[in-house]
């Protein structure tokens, strides 16, 4: 097949079609900014029991040094994202509104961009054991957003194997070009990190799949593989939300469902976004660790979209700053996606590893809309990826009968927020899912 | 206790663009056609009908609205109802009789459910179900379009509770009625075209079938609707058909005349009274097809697509708690 051949015949069944957004930054080339003065790194970034410092008040660190290790298996190591002093080990302001243990670094103001590491690790040296550490120790976590340890994924249980290795480009969230810019700047080391993870898996299918909004990456990509000579197939797909979800993508490609309650791996499936990848071929060419990563800062209220390789705990007002400030229309910030990003309230907060974007929207785009009743159109049902029946749950939430909602597979639900999109009565349906969700699982550890 | 307006700030932030209101207007755009071809055919008479229908349901709305919520008369649904109402008359119905008929669909039909998306019976036909009932000679005195621009019929004029006379001395009979007790057919081409006695708008099949398709274009109205009810009127009309054509009407006859196709593209497919799974619209649109069959064959009356939805919108929420969708992940 031709490499500009990009005509995706692949998608799920149902979902929606949000409008992209993604021009006002999908052609920035990925920036660096200068050093911030300062960092702060909260210790529980990621998924798990938040690392343990090794660094004391007063410690000089290097950028890539380590200065918190990881707490347990679940759990990863934290590195300086730049040569400095440790000013403080306290609680800090994190994104989502909670204090948090944090070590805050002072910069040194003759510190290089440059990374030089001592040593660079050698994988094929390495058996399958040490590789796992070796990546719990490079601090690397899931970049799509929910930061889980990337090393938990790569140790795939002895009695199971991993058949197709997904590498997920997707990204389907509405402004996101992060991945996008990374796919069209790091093709090499994208098919680097799935030789150097595949070294050790032995997966025997490998993918690459990406929406066809991003046909310089699909290209970019392709080209790499063909470079590399390794047989990595570049999946195409339909554009779709919420076909980022690595239920959906699997669907996409495979056809296949994944068991409500089962993993990815139960099917033979291991899923690692596009980012993780990158990062991990990093670490294993140039030695260097998780200490940077690619937001994307956008939004209709941003004077100067773009994307930027930001070092972890930079403040984010300062990535605001860099892109020319916000517009007067500013009304709200969001991390993540407008789909299923959070409501940020301040900016003295850090960029974690979670971070994918920065969005600054306006008012008329966030305003409350009049709600109205149910009329029963169906279009949340046709919407939702995983077929729930979002009209009938949302009666049942609205009279608070969690049990019935239990009954319905509320807890299948994983908040792509497709129907809220779609409900032209503007009911909060999915707001409405995540209540019951965390009252039902409130309700299950009581009774435990 | 003032009741407070907490606006919940989660995402998503993107909403698609389609509201409930945006939704009813589609419907209302796609009657208009439909309320000038009854004017083209039935003249002045007919728009005095579905005005008075519009006016009693929009009063009854009004009178009902909640002082709380968002305004339910610019909504477009009690307009939508109004109209409908009107179409389901014959030309020469008594105005005062058409305004209660507009009162009771949106009174009886909505208001006393819990308003707009709680009823469980499609309001304009559950309307003129009550008109059946109480007007049961007004409501089948019908008239040949003869093109009267500008002045009323005479029955239209009724005074309240009275019938009126019927000074146009000439009654017409439908295509269905002359089917059903002389077994006489009706040609395609008047059924399509709407020059045949019959309720204000559902003489024209073209123009039904265009506003249809209008419908399904916007994707307003789910297409399984309109092909479960066609499809099952035509092969179960046809069966009997094969065996019979002396006595038995044409499937063609059958989709063509009466109420079939108004009822199909406007009723049937109302949002609110019609399931919500794909099995259940199946299973809502064959019911609808066979009971039109049904009653129109054996039943006393002579058009049954009023029962037939309406028996179906009362098997809703059965059919609804039944055909449960397969969630993504569990066993086929």
């Amino acid at each position: 097949m031709s490499v500009n051949n990009i005509q995706a015949h692949l998608t799920f069944d149902h979902g929606v079609h949000p409008s992209g957004f993604k021009y006002l930054s999908s052609n920035a080339p990925i920036e660096r900014m200068p050093f911030s003065p300062e960092y702060i790194l909260p210790l529980g970034m990621h998924i798990g029991a938040p690392s343990q410092p090794i660094v004391k008040k007063g410690d000089s660190v290097k950028r890539g040094q380590m200065i918190a290790q990881p707490a347990g298996f679940v759990s990863v190591a934290l590195h300086s994202p730049v040569d400095g002093v440790v000013e403080d080990i306290g609680l800090y302001q994190n994104p989502g509104g909670e204090e948090k243990l944090s070590i805050r670094i002072r910069t040194d103001q003759y510190s290089q961009q440059v990374f030089t590491a001592d040593e660079i690790p050698d994988y094929q040296s390495m058996s399958a054991q040490e590789f796992i550490s070796a990546v719990q120790n490079s601090g690397l976590v899931g970049l799509g957003g929910a930061a889980f340890p990337a090393h938990v994924k790569f140790a795939i249980p002895e009695d199971k194997s991993c058949e197709h290795l997904m590498i997920n480009g997707v990204e389907c969230e509405p402004f996101l070009t992060a991945d996008d810019r990374v796919m069209v700047e790091y093709a090499d080391d994208v098919v680097k990190g799935i030789d150097i993870l595949n070294h050790f898996i032995g997966a025997k299918n490998l993918y690459v799949a990406i929406e066809e909004n991003k046909p310089e990456a699909i290209i970019k990509v392709r080209e790499a593989v063909a470079r590399s000579g390794k047989n990595i197939e570049v999946v195409p797909l339909k554009v779709k939300y919420p076909q980022g979800a690595e239920k959906m993508m699997i669907t996409a490609i495979l056809g296949k469902e994944v068991p409500s309650g089962k993993l990815p791996i139960d099917l033979g499936i291991l899923v690692s976004n596009v980012g993780s990848i990158v990062a991990l071929s990093q670490y294993f060419t140039t030695g260097q660790p998780l200490i940077e990563r690619v937001v994307t800062i956008s939004g209709t209220a941003v004077n100067r979209p773009t994307n930027i390789m930001v070092p972890i705990g930079t403040p984010m007002k300062e990535l605001i700053e860099w892109c020319g400030g916000f517009t007067p229309e500013m009304n709200r910030i969001l991390l993540g996606g407008p789909m299923m990003g959070m409501v940020q309230k301040r900016l003295d907060v850090p960029v974690v590893k979670g971070t994918s974007g920065i969005l600054a929207l306006t008012e008329k785009e966030v305003k409350p809309m009049q709600e109205y009743n149910c009329i029963k159109c169906g279009r949340c049902v046709d919407a939702c990826p995983i077929f729930l029946n979002p009209s009938r749950m949302g009666l049942l939430a609205r009279k608070g009968l969690w049990d019935d909602m239990l009954e319905e597979h509320v807890m299948d639900c994983f908040e792509c927020a497709s129907c809220s999109f779609v409900c032209p009565s503007n009911i909060p349906l999915v707001q409405s899912f995540r209540v019951a969700k965390s009252f039902l699982r409130e309700q299950k550890a009581r009774e435990n | 206790m003032a009741r407070q307006n907490l606006h919940i700030s989660t995402s998503p932030f993107l909403k698609d663009k389609a509201t409930t209101p945006w939704i009813m207007y589609q419907v209302v755009y796609a009657m208009i056609p439909l309320v000038l071809a009854a004017y083209y055919l039935f003249g002045l008479g007919s728009l005095a009908v579905i005005i008075t229908a519009t006016l009693g349901a929009l009063v009854t709305e009004y009178i009902f609205r909640r002082d709380t919520g968002p305004n339910t008369l610019v909504d477009g649904s009690a307009l939508i109802t109004g109209i409908l109402l009107g179409l389901t008359l014959p030309p020469g119905f008594p105005l005062w009789m058409a305004f209660l008929g507009g009162i009771v669909a949106i009174g009886m039909g909505k208001v006393i459910w819990g308003g707009l998306g709680q009823n469980i019976f499609n309001p304009a036909l559950l309307g003129r179900a009550f008109l059946q009932a109480a007007f049961p000679t007004a409501i089948t005195t019908w008239s040949i379009p003869d093109g009267r621009y500008f002045e009323f019929r005479g029955t239209n004029m009724a005074l309240p509770l009275m019938q009126g006379h019927n000074v146009d001395a000439v009654s017409s009979a439908t295509p269905l009625a002359q089917m059903k007790f002389d077994k006489v057919s009706t040609g395609l081409d008047q059924l399509l075209l709407g020059d045949i006695a019959g309720s204000i708008g559902e003489t024209s099949g073209v123009l039904i079938l265009m506003a249809g398709a209008y419908l399904l274009l916007r994707r307003i109205i789910n297409w399984r609707i309109p092909v479960g009810i066609l499809v099952t009127v035509a092969v179960f009309s046809g069966i009997f058909y094969l065996i019979n054509p002396a006595i038995y009407p044409s499937p063609w006859f059958m989709i063509a005349s009466g109420g079939l196709l108004l009822g199909t593209f406007f009723m049937a497919t109302d949002l609110v009274t019609s399931p919500i799974t794909p099995k259940g619209i199946w299973i809502f649109s064959i019911g609808v097809g066979i009971l039109v069959v049904l009653i129109r064959v054996w039943g006393g009356l002579p058009e049954g697509v009023m029962y037939a939805i309406l028996l179906m919108n009362a098997a809703t929420p059965l059919i609804n708690r039944y055909t449960k969708i397969r969630t993504y992940g569990y066993p086929k």
